[in-house]
């Protein structure tokens, strides 16, 4: 305001006037801002590497554990009925979705719980920025980890069980599909995660929200008379997501498009939920 | 330059803010006074945006802050010292913040030497004591180069190094034509630095004032004089800028506007005896403790009658 006005003041009664460098709040910046944050906390690298072990370990377990299975002349497993290279290297979806799900709420509730967000919101009075900035830069970020550790869990896992019946090649239909979807499939639960955390404002309560919803919800629908079950369960968001990596679609599950569509779906509806609350409560 | 009008801020049943108005001028520095829970937290994070007032408004240089294009160039504000995430080192912290303005990395550097924390900018801030917390609070504040200032209770923590270094920025920033405001609960630290003072219990504004004002209204620095002929005394001192009060039929007045010095000169030189001449300053304190006892939310019983009544 004071720019525009000539005043004869001398420079040590208005500092605003004269030479003042012009900030400026902008999504960009306040991408970058949020990317900075997120690397200059250690939380961030130990998740996020345990979300990789996670995912190639237990991928390359879940494929060694089939191998010797056959090996040993042992009839296929229930759980193994069906296997292939694919379904064995993504078995540890299971395991990184909460390590990358509960680095998304830490990105969000952390900041209540330490109380940053005071400084984040006066930063940035506008907020809505903030939210969206955290849950792009989280969940490419997770999106790009996912999908390394898919890949890396392929092609070890592919090697192992070579030559058994489970196997199957990169170069085979739907594989590099289902190994992008679950890494997209693992970006959006870290959007999910942050949106949880965002809306409860709470790190005990975003976990335990997402775990209820990924882990327990599926559990509780098998509880209801059957003729529901098929009919709520392909939209529930483990399976809607599990959908989104499956390489074998039946009539039970969503084909990998509608799958990614619910459960993009059910990440909007977290987000709109953290944007509702975010604008409307006092931090 | 802040603004406020009627603010009003509701939790359910209890009203922290009732129908504040006043402003803060540049150029000085402006003490925010009350008693613990007189709403001068609430009032500050209304400014800044984090809470929504029930009702009523409060603007920065003319505009709500949430408006300004650079927030952090328009008001500087340390609010409860914690608002740090304790894994971030104080330089990334800082450096974070700046990102979202485009506020230079050289800048930066300048505020984490300015509050003194060029030894431990790399250290988390989890690790950092009170004091050290309080500065990085401060350098936080000053990030922007804002041309208001607003601290929350800042010398909390501080040793009296820090006490020091706080007084001479405040003047300082005050003195560059900014607006400083700073909240205390206590009327010694902000008598030192502070001109104008706004002054608030249970929410409500008390006093819009300054602080000579507030010693003069409080009676402060009166004479009392005890002589035998109260009525030619009178006569003597009497000019002005000169107030006398006493009862009748008494030997005693109160004199403000003379100094003591100066009363006994006069009544030697008229040859009026004195039997007393105590001069009476008022301190701030208790002009203070006077004008907020009402307001004053927790009272702390000094009385020993309550032990030993559980006692027996």
């Amino acid at each position: 305001m004071s720019t525009l006005t000539a005043t004869p003041e001398t420079p040590e009664t208005a500092p605003a006037a004269q030479g003042r460098p012009a900030y400026r709040v902008t999504g960009r910046r306040v991408l970058s801002s949020e990317w900075a944050k997120l690397w200059s906390l250690r939380s961030t690298w130990i998740t996020l590497g345990l979300g990789l072990v996670f995912l190639v370990a237990f991928g390359v377990i879940a494929a060694s554990h089939y191998k010797s299975g056959l090996g040993s002349g042992r009839p296929a497993e229930r759980d193994f009925a069906n296997a292939t290279a694919v379904s064995l290297s993504l078995f540890g979806t299971n395991f990184a979705q909460l390590a990358l799900g509960v680095l998304g709420v830490l990105v969000t509730a952390g900041e209540y719980s330490t109380g940053m967000i005071r400084s984040t919101m006066a930063a940035v009075p506008r907020r809505l920025p903030v939210l969206w900035s955290k849950a792009a830069v989280y969940g490419l970020v997770a999106l790009v980890v996912a999908t390394v550790g898919a890949f890396g869990a392929f092609l070890v896992g592919s090697r192992i069980v070579s030559g058994t019946p489970a196997a199957v090649s990169l170069g085979h239909a739907g594989v590099v599909r289902s190994l992008l979807g679950a890494g997209l499939y693992l970006g959006l639960v870290a959007v999910i995660g942050a949106a949880l955390g965002a809306l409860l404002r709470s790190v005990a309560g975003g976990i335990s929200v997402l775990v209820a919803a990924l882990m327990l919800v599926p559990g509780l629908v098998s509880l209801l008379p059957s003729s529901w079950q098929g009919d709520i369960s392909p939209y529930l968001p483990s399976r809607a997501g599990q959908s989104v990596f499956a390489l074998t679609h039946d009539s039970t599950t969503l084909s990998p498009g509608a799958g990614l569509l619910v459960f993009l779906g059910w990440t909007v509806l977290a987000l709109a939920g953290a944007a509702y609350r975010l604008l409307r409560s006092d931090v | 330059m802040i603004d406020a009008e009627q603010l009003t801020k509701r939790y359910g049943e209890k009203t922290a803010v009732d129908g504040l108005g006043f402003t803060v001028r540049p150029g000085t520095v402006t003490g925010f006074l009350g008693p613990n829970g007189a709403g001068k937290s609430t009032t500050m994070r209304m400014i800044v945006g984090l809470d929504a007032p029930t009702s009523g408004s409060v603007t920065v240089n003319g505009q709500r802050y949430a408006h300004h294009r650079a927030p952090l160039q328009e008001v500087g504000a340390l609010l409860e010292a914690k608002s740090v995430h304790p894994g971030r080192s104080a330089r990334n912290h800082l450096r974070a913040l700046a990102l979202t303005h485009g506020i230079p990395r050289r800048r930066v550097d300048e505020v984490v030497e300015q509050a003194g924390l060029g030894s431990v900018a790399k250290k988390r801030a989890g690790a950092f004591s009170l004091g050290m917390g309080q500065r990085l609070g401060i350098a936080a504040a000053l990030l922007g180069d804002p041309q208001t200032v607003m601290l929350d209770e800042p010398v909390n923590g501080l040793d009296p190094e820090g006490v020091r270094w706080i007084r001479n920025l405040l003047t300082s920033l005050a003195a560059e034509g900014r607006t400083v405001f700073v909240s205390s609960h206590l009327m010694s630290e902000v008598s030192l630095v502070a001109d104008h003072l706004i002054i608030v219990g249970r929410g409500r504004l008390l006093a819009d004032t300054t602080v000579r004002d507030l010693v003069r209204e409080a009676g402060g620095d009166s004479v009392k004089v005890a002589t035998a002929d109260p009525t030619r005394l009178r006569d003597v001192l009497a000019g002005p800028g000169v107030e006398i009060t006493g009862r009748i039929g008494s030997e005693e007045l109160q004199v403000t506007g003379v100094s003591a010095r100066e009363i006994g000169l006069k009544a030697a030189e008229h040859g009026i005896p004195l039997f007393e001449l105590t001069s009476k300053a008022v301190s701030l304190e208790e002009a203070f403790m006077e004008l907020t006892r009402d307001a004053v939310e927790y009272h702390g019983s000094t009385t020993g009658t309550e032990t030993s009544r559980s006692a027996a």
